[in-house]
């Protein structure tokens, strides 16, 4: 393989020069794909191919992308909708937004082409509030679309149509989860809703929608410029095609957003090789392996091959690829209750295991850490977490049941030692 | 009614209305557009927000407060809003609060009394391999430490 298909993102980022059309065109092949798409394939085609790819959503559930593309009905007389999910709220990943930043254009062809594909002719982009200047970096590259004649009526003189909206997001975790996404982008509360009906069946404004995060839809002008099947071969794994943007924070030494061929490394060679190992000569103590809410490793477990499945089978998730480095001197009870807090101060209330969990939880952790609670509470604690995962609206419940049981199953004695008085909240 | 939302405010949704198949999508951008005039929502802004896109104020105000960005009571000039998630607290966030809630004489949540800052605590911001991170007003300030802290809450004082 040549060096220059190692990495798909992350050679065109850190440099502000490069968010232009003009680099694009020059130097990233810039809206060929999308010419070749439109002017060469039908719509099956090019979900074909995007199966053939092999690529797994990088939003955090990754579902196959062409099966999501595949479930739009093909002749349904309501309007198509292809939504962009750039809300980045799960602790630890920042990939997207360095994706809008420098290659703004890779995700407007992306939107294009995932967009004739299933039938849209209006996308939205849904972008968190606070990436008020990333929003701005996006409207202007959409700017400079329209007027090249890349977005509007009648795209690249082909008879196309597609327009682009970015919306913000108002500062709600939630609507990082694509139903309440849907809702917040009708005006309305960011909600959850209840499933069925699916998105592809009635989504946005009640019509078929598909979700999609930003780093699966920058992915697709690759996918067409490689081919299918040469995208699915960057993987160094079943079933998962190209690469990942790994958001690697914590105790390492150098944190950053970097970029993987998907399952070419192990938890360990992410923090030696990119992170260049724990900072200030300290020992590693765990690793949250992806965001926030995914089940946390131990020290011991980190030579897991950095993938959907291998994290699969030792009890943990690749999520959002966020990972998260704890250094030997962390306080686990203390992470854990920052972590907990998060998920009940964003719980939508909905549904009662949830709001009222998670608000348990928070309250026995405070307990806890501040010398006030029983040797029975740790097991309490457990209990309650038992009784969110699985029985909510949407994925958050399980998000904020996950780390307790993660936390106290491998390092209990941490919370032993304050409930027996050993150890002291400083 | 009187009016208190400006010609940019309306010339600005006009733009947006045939962006989206009914009115009620324009509840946030429209809150944003306000919050941008205002600096927050007071009643009589909702109320002209409810106005405009058809609906009960009531309704506008239970979306609004669903989203931590819309202040629905005045902030400081500058609003400091420190992330201490996972992220940033490995990488030293509560010190951070603590030095601000020490140097600016409030509790986070609120606003000095002068008028010029608010602090906040905010989730992660989604900037976490430059933690530990803040916004002032829209900017984001990454790998914040406690000069840069300091400087830039110097900085505002000596341009009130
Ligand atoms: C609580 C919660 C938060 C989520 N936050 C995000 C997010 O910030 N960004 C994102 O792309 N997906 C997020 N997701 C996943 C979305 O629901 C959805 O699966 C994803 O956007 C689909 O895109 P993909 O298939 O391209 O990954 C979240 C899910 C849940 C349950
Ligand atoms: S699980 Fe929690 S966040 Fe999700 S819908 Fe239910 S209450 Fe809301
Ligand atoms: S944890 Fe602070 S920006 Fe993500």
């Amino acid at each position: 393989m040549s060096a220059e298909t190692q990495t798909l993102f992350v050679q065109h980022f850190w440099n502000d020069s490069n968010r232009t059309l003009d680099y694009y065109v020059k130097r990233m092949n810039g809206y060929e794909s999308a010419k070749k798409v439109i002017a060469t394939m039908t719509p099956d085609q090019v979900i074909e191919e995007v199966k053939k790819a092999n690529i797994r959503g990088r939003g955090g559930a990754g579902f196959p992308m062409g099966m999501k593309w595949g479930f739009i009905p093909k002749n349904s007389e309501k309007p198509k909708y292809l939504v962009c999910n750039a809300d980045e709220s799960e602790p630890g990943t920042c990939k997207d937004r360095q994706i809008i930043r420098y290659t703004p254009h890779l995700l407007i062809e992306g939107l294009i082409i995932g967009s004739y594909a299933i039938g849209c002719h209006h996308s939205y982009v849904y972008i968190r509030g606070e990436y008020v200047r990333e929003a701005e970096l996006l409207n202007a590259a959409i700017e400079e679309a329209y007027k090249n004649g890349y977005l509007g009526k009648n795209v690249f003189g082909s008879g196309f149509d597609l327009d682009i909206t970015v919306h913000r997001g108002a500062g709600a975790y939630i609507c990082g989860e694509e139903t309440g996404l849907l809702n917040s982008l009708e005006g309305k509360r960011g909600e959850p809703r209840v499933k069925p009906p699916f998105p592809a069946v009635s989504g946005a404004f009640s019509c078929p929608t598909a979700v999609n995060n930003v780093e699966s839809i920058a992915n697709v002008p690759h996918i067409i410029r490689l081919g299918g099947e040469e995208f699915a071969k960057l993987g160094k794994i079943d079933k998962s095609g190209g690469t990942r943007l790994i958001s690697l924070s914590g105790h390492v030494n150098k944190p950053g957003v970097y970029e993987a061929l998907a399952g070419s490394m192990t938890v360990r060679q992410i923090i030696e090789d990119f992170g260049g190992g724990v900072w200030k000569g300290k020992r590693l103590k765990a690793v949250i392996p992806g965001g926030s809410s995914s089940p946390v490793l131990t020290a011991d477990e980190i030579d897991v091959v950095y993938d959907v499945e291998p994290l699969m089978k030792i009890g943990t998730m690749m999520g959002s690829a966020a990972v998260m480095v704890i250094d030997e001197d962390t306080d686990m009870v203390k992470l854990l209750l920052r972590i907990t807090k998060f998920y009940a101060h964003e719980s939508c209330g909905q549904c009662t295991p949830c709001r009222e969990g998670c608000h348990w939880m928070e309250s026995i952790l405070h307990k806890i850490l501040h010398g006030e609670a029983k040797p029975s509470d740790i097991d309490l604690l457990v209990d309650v977490a038992g009784n969110i995962g699985g029985k909510t609206l949407c994925a958050l419940g399980d998000a904020a049941a996950m780390p307790v049981q993660s936390f106290v199953k491998k390092f209990r004695s941490e919370f032993e030692a304050y409930v027996k008085g050993q150890k002291s909240h400083a | 009614m009187e009016k208190h939302l400006s010609d940019r405010f309306y010339g600005a949704m006009s733009k947006l209305e045939p962006r989206y198949p009914n009115k009620k999508a324009l509840i946030l951008p429209a809150l944003h557009q306000a919050q941008k005039e205002y600096g927050w929502l007071p009643k009589e802004v909702l109320a002209e927000v409810a106005e405009y896109i058809g609906v009960h104020e009531a309704q506008i105000r239970e979306v609004a407060s669903f989203y931590t960005m819309y202040n629905l009571k005045p902030v400081g000039k500058t609003h400091l809003k420190l992330c201490t998630n996972v992220a940033c607290c490995l990488r030293g966030a509560d010190d951070l609060m603590e030095y601000a809630e020490k140097k600016l004489g409030v509790k986070c949540g609120e606003t000095t009394p002068d008028g010029l800052f608010t602090l906040s605590e905010e989730e992660c911001l989604g900037a976490c391999t430059t933690a530990p991170v803040m916004m002032a007003n829209d900017e984001y300030v990454e790998n914040l430490d406690i000069r840069a802290l300091n400087e830039l809450i110097e900085k505002v004082k000596h341009e009130r």
